[in-house]
Order: structure tokens, then sequence, then C-alpha cells
């Protein structure tokens, strides 16, 4: 690579670029539409007024900051690293989702937008997107696959109570991807009166930016709360990675800190054979999907791989174009769970400390468990970036307690 | 030396007609009823035909068009294959032909190594849907080299610098996407169209070509005074759909009975379209 960016300025990203990758690959129809966004972006970013408005409404409505717990039992249980928890879990709609949620809602009232598209995986982007447009009036479509729907349930009725409407998406793997392709097309129809709310670090540009802006606050309180607690910054941050963007708003504010290292962890599904699971770090190449450049999972054609991982959050076959950038400077690592592990490390939480993980987050605790034990001395954060209520059902069928 | 492309609009220019532009997938349903396809379109007039390369991902397209890419996927249609046809169509046919794709099949395959091939099997350029004027300089270098024309779309969101930018890097003709929104047929045309048409006439001297929910003769003869050319798609891709069996015979059928919206409309025959709206 004959590009250096550089990760750590205020500006990465800025262009739309994260190294080589991201971009902006959309149908001419979009291209100003997104323009228009990007520039209705850039100006509320250093407002002061939005930026109140939107710090105001994490406070009081979604319960900013969460807490950074020491696990001590399980600490204690793996016998190495100290872990802490960032309780992201324990925002209103029971993910860091709501973070990015508020700030675009609010970004695109002032654009004058009245209806939102948005699209969901695991269902937590669906309903916060549903909790925003019922706190600040908008019409809310939300486009989600029928297998998630089914492996999902609650999370759909939840979205429907909320006043949004659900549409399902029958098309190829029926998950998350084929719901923002589908939300894409909503949204080429209908742009000029609706806003897309995309929910993960993923898309043409602005869209990666602007959502780890609206995450980093995570790791902003973070490196506040673990100062004060441990007086030193942490030795490890981990994160699980479906699009990225709890990881990169845990990961952001610490890009500077050398001795800070990161891990970011995707879904191995079942093993790793192409279909079986969302690890486009291993599996993957760099190629176009919904409108970035970044690394996905493909067969020898360019057409997208389907993907399988227990955790609908993380079964999406891109990763978020500034991890592919983070991934080639060796900046973050990025390795990947199996189902299985993810669902130990989800009862092994649950049993130790009393806090039960969604099953994305779980994948992040999975790789705690493994590196925990030969890190004595050493500090961990991971982003337990969700509860793990919605996936009861699963949970029940896959634990067999 | 022109491509096909190039030629096909100048004798079409000096005769006074408008071009009528077919969109298929390729290899749908399969790779031979494909190629009867395309051939009976050139036997029925169709004068230039853009040809779909299949994407699993297609976000800017409809119903009728996503479905034909998944039957030509599902029977193990790509890339390679689709030159190839092309090939066998080449020995029986010069008609103009188009390739038209997203993005990441012709990354995967290569940009340089796909304008070469396109040249060698006998195609005359591309256009990709999902590839914005700010990202198309090293495909547009790739396909110069080779000699193939390189179509841009523009939309009725388009500001007027990002029409000069598409019409700066087409070449063959331009692309209006007639409304906002995905593929598909549409009862009536969108009032978006006209608006459009008219700005492009201050940025460009190609030759314009106006697609997106044309599906009857009647929208034809409402266009003909605006373009030079309209493109039918997802009408074509349904009787495709509709008669499996033998989509050859019903698409050119079809193409007979829309042609008949060029000449219910004889007072723009005759006169180029940019002289209508100079």
């Amino acid at each position: 690579m004959n590009i250096k960016p550089d990760i750590t300025s205020e500006a990465s990203g800025l262009t739309g670029r994260f190294g080589l990758y991201g971009g902006r690959f959309a149908p001419e129809t979009l291209m100003q539409p997104l323009m228009e966004l990007e520039s209705s972006y850039l100006a509320v970013r250093t407002d002061i007024g939005f930026q109140k408005e939107l710090d105001n409404l994490l406070k009081l409505y979604a319960g900013r900051p969460t807490p950074l717990y020491y696990a001590s039992r399980l600490s204690e249980h793996l016998g190495g690293a100290k872990i802490y928890l960032k309780r992201e879990d324990l925002l209103h709609t029971g993910a860091h989702k709501i973070n990015n949620c508020l700030g675009q809602a609010l970004l695109a009232k002032r654009m004058g937008k009245r209806r939102i598209i948005a699209e969901t995986g695991a269902g937590q982007h669906g309903v916060a997107s549903a909790t925003v447009s019922a706190l600040l009036d908008f019409q809310c479509v939300v486009y989600m696959g029928e297998v998630d729907m089914a492996r999902q349930r609650l999370n759909v009725f939840r979205m429907r109570l909320l006043g949004a409407e659900v549409r399902a998406v029958t098309a190829g793997s029926r998950t998350l991807k084929e719901a923002i392709s589908e939300a894409m097309r909503d949204w080429v129809t209908n742009v000029e009166d609706s806003y897309y709310l995309l929910g993960s670090v993923l898309g043409p540009h602005p869209y990666p930016l602007m959502v780890r802006d609206f995450q980093r606050v995570i790791g902003q309180e973070a490196r506040q709360q673990i100062m004060a607690a441990e007086g030193r910054l942490p030795d490890r941050l981990v994160a699980c990675v479906g699009g990225g963007s709890n990881a990169i708003g845990l990961f952001y504010e610490f890009l500077n800190d050398e001795s800070v290292a990161m891990t970011g962890v995707e879904a191995g599904g079942r093993g790793f054979e192409l279909g079986q699971h969302a690890s486009r770090f291993h599996g993957g190449s760099p190629g176009v999907l919904h409108g970035a450049y970044t690394y996905i999972l493909q067969d020898d054609m360019g057409q997208i791989s389907t993907t399988h991982s227990v955790s609908a959050g993380l079964d999406y076959a891109a990763v978020g174009p500034e991890h592919a950038m983070l991934g080639d400077l060796k900046r973050a690592e990025y390795t990947a769970r199996t189902d299985a592990e993810a669902l130990e490390a989800c009862r092994l939480l649950s049993r130790m400390e009393g806090i039960i993980p969604a099953l994305e987050s779980s994948h992040a605790i999975a790789e705690v468990i493994e590196r925990a034990p030969s890190a004595k001395g050493q500090v961990f954060i991971v982003n337990l970036s969700g509860r793990g209520d919605k996936d009861m059902e699963i949970l029940e069928r896959e634990l067999k307690l | 030396m022109p491509t096909r492309i190039v030629e096909c609009w100048n004798k079409l220019h000096q005769q006074g007609e408008k071009a009528f532009i077919g969109f298929v997938m390729a290899g749908d349903p399969d790779i031979p009823r494909s190629i009867d396809v395309v051939l009976a379109l050139a036997e029925a007039k169709t004068d230039i035909i853009e040809l779909g390369i299949p994407f699993s991902e297609p976000i800017a397209d409809g119903p009728v068009i996503q479905r034909a890419g998944e039957r030509a996927l599902k029977n193990g249609v790509n890339l390679p294959l689709i030159l190839d046809m092309v090939r066998q169509i080449r020995k029986k046919s010069d008609v103009p032909l188009l390739l038209f794709s997203y993005l990441n099949p012709i990354l995967r395959y290569g940009l340089e190594r796909f304008a070469k091939d396109t040249v060698a099997c006998g195609a005359d350029g591309a256009l990709i849907t999902d590839l914005s004027v700010e990202e198309a300089d090293p495909f547009v270098t790739q396909m110069r080299l080779n000699n193939l024309d390189t179509v841009f779309l523009v939309a009725p969101t388009s500001t007027d610098e990002r029409i000069k930018r598409a019409a700066e890097l087409s070449t063959g003709f331009l692309y209006a996407v007639s409304r906002t929104g995905v593929t598909g047929t549409r009862e009536q045309l969108s009032d978006t169209v006209t608006p459009l048409l008219r700005r492009l006439r201050a940025f460009t001297t190609l030759p314009v070509g106006v697609g997106f929910g044309i599906s009857r003769p009647e929208h034809l003869a409402q266009l003909t005074p605006m373009v030079d050319g309209v493109v039918v798609g997802s009408a074509l891709v349904r009787c495709i759909e509709d008669h499996q069996e033998n989509p050859a015979l019903h698409v050119a059928q079809m193409v007979r009975w829309l042609r008949e919206g060029f000449t219910a409309n004889s007072t723009s025959k005759g006169k180029s379209s940019s002289a209508n709206m100079a």
C-alpha cells in the first residue's frame, strides 16, 4: 500500500476515504442526495446548538454515560487480565445503536425530511430507528430479511409497537445484505422526502464517517472512565464487528495511543467454508458492496457470498471501510469466533456477572475468554454493545438448559 | 475508428430516425436462448442492445430485472461466459452491444482485463450503474485504450455540474434516467423527464437515450420529439420471463409493437432532436 493515511488525524474519513477504502459508489440518482447529506452533516458536525441538543438527548433520553463496569468474577475466573465491560447494553432500546439513531434523526429533522427508511439485521438498529422516529415524529419504514424477522421476532413486534412499518425482504439469503439493498431501492425511489438512516459504518460517504462520529462517545467515555478507575490506559480493547459501528466507536478515541491494542471480532459461524461465516478479514477480499470499497465476501466472479452467523447483527458480507484500513495498517487486529464459542461466552457471562449479553457482543466476550488467561497484569475493555433479551428464543433452543 | 454504437447513431441521424435501445439480461433464461433473443432483437430493428451482467445485489433494479439476474446466476452465468456469448453473437450479427453491469463483477475480473476482453469478443462499450463520475477515471482510461464506449447515467437529481461531467466522460451516447427510482415499467411517463432533457442539451452534443419506465408505444411517441433514442428494459425482460420456452419470437413481436410509437409521431420524423431543442 503506497498511501499511508493519517489515522490519528481528526480529518480521517472527512473526504470519504479511509486509506484505499470507502468512497461513494452509488447509482447516479443518489449521488446528489449523498452530497447534500454530506454538506448538511458537515454543517452540524461543528454546530454547537446541534451537538448540545444531541448531548441532551443522549443523557436524558438514552441514558448516557454508560458505566464502565469491572467484571471481577469473570476476571478472577479467567485468572488473567482485568476485564472491564463498557455497558452499552444498558442504554435505552438495549444497544449502542441508539447513539447513531438520535444523531441522524436530529440531522434528518434539520434537513426537513418527513420519512425515515432503515434496514436492520438483529433488529436493534430497527428498534432504535423506530424509537427515534416516534420521539421526533417521523414516518418510519424498516426493511428486514425474512430469516431475521423469524429469529428476532420480538424485535419485529417492538418496532410495530413503536409505530414503524416492518417490511419483509424475501430475496437472496433474506438477511441484512438484502435488507440494505431493499432500503437503498426505497431511498432511490423516495429520495425527495425520505432520509435513509443507515445503522452501521457502512455504505457510501458520508455514512461511515457520520456513524463513526455518532458512536465516538463510547470511547470518549471509556477513556475517562478507565483513567479514573485504573489511572492508566487499557492494554487492549475488544469489540465485535459486523459493519463495525460499536467497535469503531470504542476504538477511535484510542487510535493515537500506541500502547493500546485493539481486537475486532468477526463471526466465525460454523466454519471457514465460504457461506458458513461472516469473517471478511479471513475469507474476504477488496470489492464494492452497497456503496463502499472495502473487504467483502465474494466468489471468483465478484458475486456477493451468503454469510452465516448465529447472531443476525454480524451476519453480513462487508466490513466498514475504516476497519479495512485499520486492518491493513495492523493498527487493529481482526479475529473470528464461532457460533459455539459465542453461545458459551453468553452462558458464562450470564452465570459469572448476572449480565446476559446479545449474541453479537458474546463474540467479543468469547475473544476475551481466549485471551485473558495469558494476559496477567493487563487491563481489557470489552464493548458490551447490546443486551441479550432479543436472543432468548435462540438461546433457549441452542443452550438446552 | 468509430465503434458500432457511434456508427449506428450516425446512420440514424442521416436517416432522421430515432434509436430503439433494448436491455436484456445476458444468460436469461440460459445462454443459448439468450443468444437467440439478442439475434431476434437485432432482426426486429433493435438499434443498440444493452446486455446486462447479472449481480447478486442489484440495488438499482426493480423486481423484474432482479428476477432475471437470479435466473441467470442460478444457471451459472458469469462474465467470462457472457463474453463468450458475445463472441458467438458476433458470428451472426453486427448489432451494437453495450455491456451493462454493476461495478463489483468487473472489479473482480480486473478493469484492464475487462476492457481488453470486451473489445476482443466484439462488444462495443460498457455502462456501470454504480460507478459515479468521481470514481470513474481508472475505468474510462482502460476503455479508451481499447477504443470502447463508456456510457454514463444522468438523473433528474443530477446537478448541472454532474451532467457536464457525465457528458465529458461519455462516448457513444448519454443515458438519461427518466425518474428517481429503480428500473421497472410504469403506465405513465414521469413529469421529471422533460426538464431533465431540456437541461441536458446545454451540456452535450452526444445523442441522448432515455430509459426507466418505458413500456408502451405511446411512451415512445411522447418522447421521440425530445430524444435521440429510447431504452426499453423491464418490459422486454418481463416478456422473456413470461415466454421462457421461446422468448426470441415474443421479444421480436414486442419490439415491432413498441416501434409503432416511432411512426405514430410523424412530425418528429426527418428532424434531429438536437435541432428541435435548439
